[in-house]
């Protein structure tokens, strides 16, 4: 064992207390002490995406950050995206209706990359097939073409834009 | 893939880093966003004995605007240059670094510090004529731009020197572009161009064009900018000086490119930068 180190986090909502070791990665970390097993680990070198969760409301590949870097943060991984009443997140109904995955190994780090995404967003009007390839770069499916997962994040947006609207 | 076991203590300030670093010994290290290193420890290319964490410290974060130059925090992160429209080139080439979580965790100062010649902002730094301010036990020092980066992975910043700032001149009445080239945007650069043209009455009255990944650091297209400069600035002399792009470089062939296949991407490249920044 290297040295442990205190680490508190707030994951989707809910305060944790740990003993960590410094180089406990954060997906390890939501993975196998907290059982959140709907962070997958893909290529494990910062490249697939699949890794992505939010830390502080940003996306972050989360195979190539410490779990103690995270002290005192607020994590939101693909489990706490819907609601409290189990209502889907616009994104997660986006990717329901309009068949986003095929094995569905991508997609929780293709919606919390979206999420960041619309959340960075600072244009009114409809979100483009460009922008949306763009904002979702770092993250890959090998089943899909993309087609439909760009498909489910306009069709979250225009939800959201609903919504707000 | 998991790092090897370190130590890890979170610095409150960049004197404590200091302090830490220098009591750490040789194999300590500095971790700020981690998106250099990690990748490095989970490949066990790297194994710190230490890790002190400066990506707390509020004083290395941030862009302090000037007249005539700005100074970033070395961690500002990419994110945070991204947006900064204000600021030129350097803000083009933060919203080109891999994608969205990698800008969301990597700083400024960890890609210099790196000094990867296929990293995005060390060429910047170079055609910018930027420079970099470390501290020390033994004080403060400024490395310009032309002087950091020396060779493969390897810069003048010394052991038990921290970055604390990057400054970067404005350069007003400057026109910009950056261009890359790469198979996904995770990958780094096969190359990549920076240019800076300054136009007066249509003349290039002041041109720099850095290049990525044309050699073990990162290097100016002197050839192309001399040929260039007080010259007019339409398509026949971008094209004519573009063609002497990889004039005088040898670059190293990989997986992705041969060695004539990079001297072609630096020509294709410095011709598209060139145009962008003339058309300012």
């Amino acid at each position: 064992m290297g040295q442990t180190v205190p680490l508190q986090v707030i994951v989707n909502g809910e305060s944790h207390e740990s003993e960590v070791q410094a180089r406990l990665l954060l997906v390890h970390y939501l993975r196998d002490e907290l059982k959140l097993t709907g962070t997958h680990v893909g290529c494990d070198t910062s490249n697939c995406g699949a890794c992505t969760c939010l830390v502080d409301g940003e996306s972050v590949k989360s195979c190539t950050v410490l779990a103690v870097q995270c002290d005192g943060a607020q994590i939101t991984t693909i489990e706490g995206m819907a609601g409290d009443d189990g209502a889907l997140h616009p994104l997660q109904e986006g990717f329901w209706a309009h068949h986003g995955l095929q094995c569905g190994y991508c997609t929780p780090g293709m919606i919390m990359a979206a999420a960041d995404l619309l959340a960075r967003r600072t244009a009114d009007g409809p979100i483009s097939e460009e922008e949306v390839r763009k904002g979702l770069e770092g993250n890959l499916c090998r089943c899909t073409g993309y087609q439909n997962i760009v498909k489910a994040v306009q069709a979250a947006a225009e939800a959201q834009r609903g919504v707000t609207a | 893939m998991i790092p090897g076991e370190f130590d890890y203590v979170v610095a409150g300030s960049v004197d404590e880093a200091i302090g830490l670093l220098a009591e750490g010994g040789a194999d300590a290290k500095l971790l700020a966003g981690g998106h250099s290193l990690l990748p490095l420890m989970k490949l066990r290319f790297a194994h710190p004995s230490l890790l002190v964490d400066i990506g707390r410290i509020s004083e290395l974060r941030g862009v302090d605007t000037g007249d005539d130059s700005f100074r970033i925090g070395a961690a500002t992160r990419h994110a945070d240059l991204q947006v900064r429209d204000d600021m030129g080139l350097i803000a083009t080439a933060a919203k080109q670094i891999a994608d969205q979580q990698v800008r969301n965790r990597g700083t400024i100062g960890g890609s210099l510090a790196n000094g990867d010649s296929a990293a995005d902002l060390p060429g910047v730094l170079l055609a910018l004529e930027g420079s970099v301010t470390v501290r020390s036990r033994d004080g403060e020092r400024v490395i310009e731009a032309q002087d950091m980066f020396q060779g493969y992975l390897s810069t003048a910043v010394m052991p038990g020197e921290v970055i604390t700032e990057v400054r970067i001149p404005a350069l007003t009445g400057y026109g910009y572009g950056y261009e890359k080239f790469n198979r996904r945007s995770e990958d780094w650069a096969m190359v990549g161009v920076s240019a800076l043209v300054k136009a007066s009455g249509g003349v290039c009255e002041d041109v720099r064009i850095g290049l990525t990944h044309m050699a073990s650091t990162p290097l100016r297209a002197s050839a192309a900018e001399d040929a260039l400069r007080g010259k007019p600035l339409d398509a026949e002399n971008i094209a004519a000086a573009a063609q002497l792009a990889a004039e005088g470089t040898s670059p190293l062939g990989d997986l992705n490119a041969s060695p004539e296949y990079k001297r072609h991407l630096a020509q294709v490249l410095t011709k598209r930068a060139l145009t962008t920044a003339s058309a300012a």
